[in-house]
């Protein structure tokens, strides 16, 4: 990557008349067009096929990937894609299956889906699974909106404040905000749990009718499971709120904890973090959401379900289905199939010996890079973390250095940097997660990096300050892109 | 352990560097009666039972390779270039994450920002973001968009019935927790009968760019009316189509939303598909999700960034107007390929493709008796059928002779039932369009 | 004490607005100190002029590369004007929070909100003590 070298626009290459595809002439008597209804140009680029593919490749050597090293972003669980998925994803069976097959023309799929849904309850504990939200944000509006109607059927609609730590992904707050309900923000304690005096003044105060539930990430945005999680959840649910988890740091929780026998109402799963479902750049996530037998008629639209069951000479019959009371649909046809695909192959590699292991792992790396980098950089909760940990990026004797300046120049070494200012709660964050995924060889070498780093943060400063030095670009100029709004090359239109 | 590297010896001197006794010992902050319950799942199995388990149930599908495929209703087949899914293929785009660390993702940055150019092209909008999930989740996003630019003082939205009928439920899950109104769905009129709800109430009219039955409509003079309320016009169009037809923004749209699937992702029963959202100058600061600009490296090179970032749910927290984190990225990146690679003669020419495919399906079948089109206007690759019999009876027949027929209207319009939307694109071939209208006329 | 700049004669609230007082036309911006929280601002965008506003309403919005502040007023009235100069040159705020800074102009119909505010001293220590 280092040796990666920028690219023009694509606009800026190619040749007028030039095109990257051979298409077939018309095989259809032509039919005239409609000419008065027609665009005049169409300012696409004109670049000839191996140029396009050159391009892209090219850029793609600007990236830093899973593929090619550790990237331990705290709350984004990178873990291995495994590539049979891709494979399994690419199966003509999927890829060009229409989403409006009628339902004896897509078992196999609703098979699929059916499967996953009885998966996922399985792992966490829950009565039923919808897979249609497409990313964990929108498992969470779900959730909320599930919350919302469940307290408005039982005559209790002015329940309307959602309890959010302070330590809480900013998807949590701006969720609550979305399906117009309020957000009290609670403060945590010295050992990063929820602070209980808060809790409890919240819920037994003058909000005690107005709280329709609390959404809280297990084990916290820290790395910490909350040793008072029961407490919690028995506080806001004795003040007749639902319980909502937050499952982007199910890496953590496998096999180990099952959320709904917690107490727990309502859940969403990030396929593409614990799952193993790749992140693409930025998506396409998937978000399924699990619930309890409260909830359960409230859930997200479709769920696969069995519509005939299963005699002595035909299997089952599966079909899509709105659950009684749902709030609707959260997206077109029926979710991210792609990636429901790909997490099921997953789970069936592990299956029920195996999926323990992964958090079992997962929650070694961590706890092992946490025992050697302690020695280096504060770490502000000095007890076993989960599958991620925070550090401070602070380093006694070089104070001018910030967390963003390690951060910056761990890509010199051929690291993907760690999570940076999160959770707001620890000054100079740096939110450490290995995944399970990671050999002890390349933990090894991440501590060294991290130590070296120290040293020069000492030594010579001015390193890390104008760090990275190997990357393709420099530091960029956010002030100049935020204020000039460049967004888009392509050639100006025709006059509004 | 499948994709867990750990041998034996190195999780015991791992655990000694922790001074633990045991992996188990590092979840004791776990409530004891609740730690390590059972798990009722399958056995493991190894990659080549998976990959073979995929393959049968894969095949448990009818899907466009083996069928002749008529069916669209918001997702298409269309052909894709090799070359696209090898440069999806390369794990450096599809296993990075989301581009935080510009200096070490000026790949999918890049790639990003020419998505974003070339869906403003194709759109006739000034900016254009990262992607929303889909078709339907950016409609409901341009409904929050519209009630932020009226500043929450106009608190109605108007919907066309031609717009997909999924994408105006997702609107009103959406939008249910507010103090709004979606209407004017409910009829079955023209746009026109719309314009008679404009009023200064009004935050934002809908309409759909081929509508839902494949059909254009005369958009110039409802912007005009959009406007002279005060209201934004948002226009759902399908990319596709644009590579013939005049953009929105010609016409007067403020917001352009819609599915681009047709541009290089597969149907893949529904997703991972991929929300286009494009939108005027004078809102850009209304947009949702991630957003590429271009700015300056410390050397002065050119490089690019997400930008506007305070909108976004990380910073601005409940007071965000999205929570949308995660987008459709590598869909973004697909579209990126197939609009590189078709450029502006070779979309022009797909689009054509689709039209005369459409036209002389639509021209035969009309012709059969008991069979009639709605050609009462200029449409793209889809149009409406009124069928002699229940369409899921011929497509029972259709599928007999290996055919996936239209898309059953009287599923979502109670007035056109024996209606069903038929579509045409490039991938089907005469042959495959006389076969169809040969089943048809046997059912006449 | 903090570098930052605390003219005497404004009032401060907690919030870090600024409130001058001629009449009854209450100029308002942001202090010296917000700014350099906030760091190169971008963006600013406030209500219209002529809107009616009321005591604890925001009447806009300050953005940086990495941060969102809403905008405050203590006092009810009219907006009167808007410094809509800023639009173009958003940076004005960090070089001059009182002066070309300024923000937004109401035309009070009530001024109890100011005798909630700090005079510098206090508005001082209060920064020193965050």
């Amino acid at each position: 990557m280092a040796s990666a070298e920028l690219q023009p626009l694509i606009y800026d290459i190619g040749a007028a008349g030039r095109s990257g595809v051979n298409l077939p002439e018309p095989d259809v008597p032509l039919s005239p067009l409609p000419t008065d209804l027609m665009r005049a140009d169409l300012p696409l680029p004109e670049v000839g096929e191996v140029q396009v593919v050159r391009h892209f490749v090219k850029l793609s050597k600007l990236n830093y990937s899973i593929d090619e090293g550790l990237y331990p972003l705290g709350s984004c669980t990178m873990k291995y894609n495994p590539k049979v998925n891709e494979d399994a994803a690419r199966l003509p069976g999927f890829a060009q299956l229409h989403p409006l097959t009628d339902e004896d023309g897509c078992q196999g799929a609703l098979f699929l889906m059916h499967e996953l849904q009885r998966w996922l309850g399985e792992i966490s504990g829950f009565e039923a699974v919808s897979l249609t939200p497409a990313a964990g944000a929108q498992g969470e509006f779900a959730g909320i909106l599930m919350i919302r109607r469940y307290h408005i059927d039982r005559g209790e609609g002015q329940r309307d404040f959602i309890l959010v730590p302070n330590s809480a992904h900013g998807t949590n707050p701006a969720t609550v905000t979305m399906a117009g309900m309020e957000v009290r923000e609670l403060p945590a304690d010295s050992q990063g749990n929820v602070d209980m005096h808060a809790l409890h003044a919240a819920c037994e105060g003058e909000l005690r009718d107005r709280i329709a539930g609390m959404m809280i990430t297990v084990p916290s945005t820290l790395g910490l499971f909350e040793s008072t999680i029961l407490e919690v959840i028995d506080t806001v649910q004795d003040a007749g709120g639902m319980m909502y988890m937050d499952g982007a740091n199910m890496n953590a929780l496998m096999g180990v904890v099952k959320p709904g026998e917690l107490g727990f109402d309502v859940m969403h799963y990030n396929l593409h973090k614990t799952f193993s479902t790749p992140h693409g750049g930025g998506g396409p996530g998937s978000g399924a959401v699990g619930v309890n037998a409260k909830l359960a008629p409230y859930l997200p639209g479709p769920i696969v379900a069995i519509v005939e069951e299963e005699a002595d000479d035909s299997p089952p019959l599966y079909g899509f289905v709105m659950p009684q009371k749902s709030i609707g649909r959260m997206k077109a046809f029926h979710g991210n199939f792609g990636m429901h695909l790909r997490a099921y192959a997953y789970i069936r590699v592990y299956g029920d010996s195996g999926i323990r292991d992964v958090t079992r792992y997962a929650v070694l790396n961590a706890n092992y890079l946490r025992a050697k980098l302690m020695r280096t950089y504060p770490v502000p909760y000095p007890r076993y973390c989960g599958h991620e940990f925070v550090l401070e990026g602070h380093i006694d004797g070089a104070d001018e250095v910030h967390a963003l300046d390690i951060s910056k120049r761990l890509m010199d070494y051929g690291f993907h940097p760690p999570t940076n200012y999160f959770p707001l709660i620890v000054p100079e964050a740096l939110l450490i997660e290995p995944t399970e995924t990671e050999v002890k060889e390349d933990l090894d070498a991440f501590v060294e990096a991290m130590e070296s780093i120290a040293d020069e943060a000492r030594t010579e400063p001015e390193t890390l300050l104008t760090a990275p030095h190997t990357a393709p670009v420099r530091r960029l100029d956010e002030v100049r892109a935020a204020r000039e709004l460049v967004l888009c090359c392509a050639p100006a239109m025709p006059a509004h | 352990m499948s994709y867990i590297p750990h041998t034996d010896s190195e999780a015991e001197a791992m655990l000694a560097e922790i001074g633990a006794g045991s992996i188990e010992e590092l979840f004791e902050a776990v409530p004891a009666s609740h730690r390590f319950p059972g798990l009722n799942l399958p056995p493991p199995m190894s990659e080549m039972e998976v990959a073979a388990e995929m393959l049968a149930i894969s095949e448990a599908n009818d899907h466009g390779q083996d069928f002749a495929m008529f069916r669209g209703a918001g997702a298409y087949h269309h052909f894709i270039p090799s070359a696209v899914n090898h440069i999806l293929l390369r794990g450096e785009f599809y296993t990075a994450y989301t581009p935080y660390q510009p200096e070490i993702s000026q790949g999918t940055l890049q790639a990003t920002y020419e998505y974003q150019s070339m869906m403003c092209a194709l759109t006739g909008m000034d900016a254009a973001n990262a992607s929303h999930y889909d078709g339907a989740t950016s409609l409901a996003e341009a409904v929050t968009v519209a009630l932020e630019v009226a500043r929450h003082r106009r608190r109605k939205v108007i919907f066309s019935h031609a717009i997909h009928p999924q994408y105006r439920e997702v609107a009103r899950t959406y939008h249910q927790g507010r103090d709004i109104r979606i209407i004017g769905d409910r009829g079955r009129g023209e746009i026109v009968d719309l314009l008679e709800m404009l009023d200064d109430n009004t935050a934002m009219l809908a309409v759909q760019y081929p509508n839902f039955f494949g059909q254009i409509d005369e958009l110039a003079t409802v912007a005009e009316a959009a406007h002279a309320a005060g209201a934004l016009f948002v226009v759902v169009a399908n990319p596709m189509a644009l590579s013939l037809f005049k953009s929105p923004g010609e016409l007067g749209a403020d917001i352009v939303v819609g599915e681009a699937q047709p541009m290089g992702v597969p149907l893949g029963f529904g997703g991972p598909y991929l929300g286009y959202f494009a939108i005027r100058q004078n809102y850009v600061r209304r947009i949702a999700g991630r957003i590429i600009g271009e700015t300056l490296d410390a050397d002065g090179k050119r490089a690019f960034v997400m930008t506007l970032r305070p909108r976004e749910q990380d910073i601005k927290r409940e007071r965000a107007s999205s929570n949308i984190c995660t987008n459709q990225g590598l869909m973004a990146l697909a579209a990126s390929v197939y609009m590189a690679l078709m450029g502006k003669n070779g979309l022009r020419r797909v689009g054509e493709l689709n039209y005369h495919k459409a036209h002389y399906a639509a021209e035969r079948i009309h012709r059969l008796d008991g069979f009639s089109v709605d050609t009462s206007k200029p449409f793209f690759n889809e149009f409406v059928v009124a069928c002699p019999r229940p369409v899921a009876e011929i497509n029972a027949a259709l599928l007999e002779e290996g055919i996936i027929g239209g898309y059953d209207l009287g599923q979502h319009y109670y007035h056109l039932d024996s209606h069903m939307l038929v579509c045409a694109t490039e991938t089907n071939g005469k042959d495959e369009i006389d076969r169809l209208v040969e089943v048809l006329g046997g059912l006449g | 004490m903090g570098e930052w700049k605390t003219p005497a004669g404004l009032k401060y609230s907690e919030s870090d607005e600024w409130f001058a007082v001629d009449g009854d036309l209450v100029t308002i911006g942001i202090t010296d100190y917000a700014q350099d929280q906030l760091n190169d601002i971008v963006y600013v965008e406030f209500r219209d002029s002529g809107d009616a506003i009321d005591a604890g309403e925001s009447f806009g919005e300050v953005e940086s590369v990495k941060a969102a502040a809403e905008l405050y007023t203590v006092v009810a009235g009219e907006i009167a004007e808007v410094n809509s100069a800023l639009e173009d040159e958003p940076e004005m705020v960090n070089a001059d929070p009182f002066g070309a800074g300024w923000m937004v102009k109401i035309r009070a119909a009530d001024l109890a909100g100011l005798d909630g505010l700090m005079e510098a001293a206090a508005y001082d220590a209060y920064c020193d003590s965050r």
